[in-house]
């Protein structure tokens, strides 16, 4: 866990340490017809935490979303929303929470600010209280001249930040993100992320945020949990799920003879455990520095190697370990976001050796 | 790039402005007021029903004047044409294809997620829909007084006409919401409209019932189009003619029911599952 990430698992802890939980979930259960979309997940967030919610397209999550959003009613189970059931009492939750869907759902032919002033009447703010909430929010919006413009003409940015300040309009307790950075550029996604962020830190707002990019997971989040299947597989702080793997990953790329190489590696002092899929080789150990020299050599001596890299496991490598499966939802964008972060640096994957033959 | 600071209120005077449920009435309006200022942005969905309405009651009325008038003692072809023209503008003209689109694009699950009434949505469309009907009207009302029509319940008639045609058009509309919120399917909220074909030719449209022949009496009489378009033409042929205004009104009645019944059952269908 970097600092960042530490002190900020542990403000989300102080915020909500003592209050009632924002959300809690037990056993809920969604189904339609034949096909369990979420199934038997139980969930608890504390206020003033940002938990995610990770998982490929299909694992449940958006559908996970829809029920504690109150469009979808639970088959079994129960769910509590900033303190109201969300099937007995919908209308209280809809009062306390605001949400951006995942497809940024805006009629393009309104303009920006008409989304908005209607947005604050069915929330039941008063016309001073839309233009004190506008003016607040106009920094957020960012679009200037813009929001007078029809939405359909705005940029895929525009649209997201227009669908969070809508969702923003009344002050939410809690915050649903359904996949907010889906399809956006690099700057767009830290943008938004600083804003996450902010709503956090500043206001003290829960949210909830689905996504299917570990990076941002990784960002975000104090606390994650892993769907897969309809079902939660993991949950903990990503610096807890990725320590449950192991303290660092040799991954190496060889041609063929993979068995071969894993009979040379697993008996080198340090290693934990060895794994291989295709011509790709996993070897868990405590200590890489320590041991990748070792690992180079003994493959060397069995089998050519294309390349090497020492890292710290990554939340694929969590989901990897429960699922059975790679992470492949985002995973193109995640690289290039590994290429060049939001800050224009590469953070998670520390390439330390690099070894061609 | 711009730098991004939000200002909003803090978690000390978030209490200061927050959600609450609005009344009724400014939901409606405010579901309305959207609808309505879709209404110019959209001219596709109102240019073709007055240019149908005005096609029909001009080439009807060249085509049948002088055979009608001729056969029939003291018959104004044009008054009587006149209410099968407003029904032919109005009926099917609503924003059940916007909702459609609402739906398919997620902005219905934008205002589901608000806290306004689940009525108010629908409500709010059809009010929209009354007031285009009523301006869709007066440009047809329009060419008939220029065409020298007279209507013999006198400005107060025309008022009721305009009222009585909203109302149809409301009633009818009402199929259009309910597929919409059934099916989600713009095709079968077009479709809708041929629902009314038959409604509307098979009855006196261009002709009094007296002269209809057997077979198609028969569906006339029991057709309720024929008791609106009865009502609508007693207003300008006869003047108040309250037995013929009240089979309007319970014909429109009727048919208005059935199609808000299976509206509202729709809506309770699709705000259940999601």
């Amino acid at each position: 866990m970097s600092l960042l990430q530490a002190e900020r698992y542990e403000g989300q802890q102080t915020a909500g340490a003592t209050a009632p939980a924002a959300i809690k979930v037990e056993r809920l259960v969604r189904r339609f017809g034949d096909v369990t979309a979420v199934d038997e997940v139980d969930l608890e967030i504390r206020r003033g935490e940002i938990y995610g919610f990770l998982g490929p397209n299909g694992a449940g999550k958006s559908t996970t979303v829809r029920v504690l959003c109150t469009l979808l009613s639970p088959t079994a189970g129960r769910a509590v929303v900033a303190g109201y059931d969300v099937a007995t009492r919908p209308e209280q939750v809809r009062l306390r929470i605001g949400v951006a869907l995942q497809e940024a759902a805006l009629d393009p032919k309104q303009t920006g600010i008409e989304l908005l002033r209607l947005q604050g009447r069915l929330y039941g703010l008063s016309r001073a209280e839309i233009r004190r909430r506008l003016t607040d929010l106009g920094q957020l919006i960012d679009i200037g001249d813009a929001l007078g413009r029809p939405i359909g003409t705005y940029s895929g940015g525009m649209k997201r930040r227009l669908d969070l300040a809508a969702a923003l309009i009344h002050n939410p307790e809690v915050l649903f993100l359904d996949e907010p950075t889906s399809g956006l550029d690099p700057v767009s996604r830290a943008r938004m992320w600083d804003e996450v962020r902010r709503l956090n830190t500043e206001l003290g707002m829960t949210i909830f945020l689905t996504t299917q990019y570990l990076e941002e997971a990784d960002e975000l989040a104090g606390r994650v949990g892993i769907i897969d299947g309809g079902r939660l597989v993991a949950e903990g702080s990503p610096a807890q799920l990725k320590r449950s793997v192991g303290s660092d990953l040799i991954v190496a790329q060889v041609d063929g003879r993979a068995e071969a190489a894993r009979r040379a590696v697993e008996p080198l002092a340090g290693v934990r455990g060895v794994e291989v899929r295709g011509e790709e080789m996993i070897v868990t150990t405590f200590d890489g520095a320590a041991t990748i020299g070792a690992v180079a050599v003994a493959l060397a001596s069995v089998t050519p190697v294309r390349h090497l890299t020492l890292r710290t496991p990554s939340l694929d490598d969590v989901f990897l370990e429960y699922t059975g499966n790679h992470f492949t939802g985002g995973q193109l964008a995640d690289d290039h976001l590994r290429q060049a972060g939001p800050d224009g640096s590469a953070r998670q994957q520390r390439d330390l050796v690099g070894v061609r033959s | 790039m711009t730098s991004l600071s939000i200002t909003t209120t803090g978690p000390h005077d978030r209490a200061a402005i927050h959600a609450r449920p609005a009344p009724a009435l400014r939901d409606v309006i405010s579901i309305a007021g959207r609808a309505l200022r879709a209404v110019p942005r959209e001219p596709e969905a109102i240019i073709p029903p007055v240019f149908i309405a005005l096609f029909f009651f001009v080439v009807n009325i060249g085509t049948l004047q002088h055979l009608t008038q001729s056969h029939i003692k003291g018959f104004d072809f044009k008054a009587f044409m006149l209410p099968t023209a407003i029904l032919l503008g109005v009926t099917g003209v609503s924003r059940a294809g916007s909702l459609v689109t609402d739906i398919q694009d997620g902005y219905l699950d934008r205002l589901l997620l608000t806290p306004v009434r689940r009525l108010a949505i629908l409500v709010g469309h059809m009010a929209a829909d009354v007031a285009v009907a009523c301006a869709l009207m007066v440009p047809i009302i329009g060419l008939a007084l220029g065409l020298g029509v007279r209507p013999q319940a006198g400005p107060v008639g025309i008022a009721l006409f305009l009222l009585m045609g909203c109302l149809w058009s409301l009633a009818f509309a009402g199929f259009g919401y309910a597929i919409a919120l059934k099916t989600g399917n713009p095709a079968a909220v077009n479709s809708s409209f041929l629902l009314f074909f038959p409604f509307l030719f098979m009855t006196s449209s261009y002709v009094p019932r007296s002269q209809l022949s057997g077979w198609l009496n028969v569906i006339a009489t029991w057709n309720p189009v024929t008791y609106v378009l009865e009502g609508l033409r007693s207003l300008v042929t006869f003047g108040w003619q309250w037995a013929a205004l009240g089979k309007a009104a319970l014909a429109i009645a009727a048919v208005g029911v059935l199609s808000m019944s299976l509206c509202l059952a729709a809506l309770r269908g699709r705000t259940r599952r999601g």
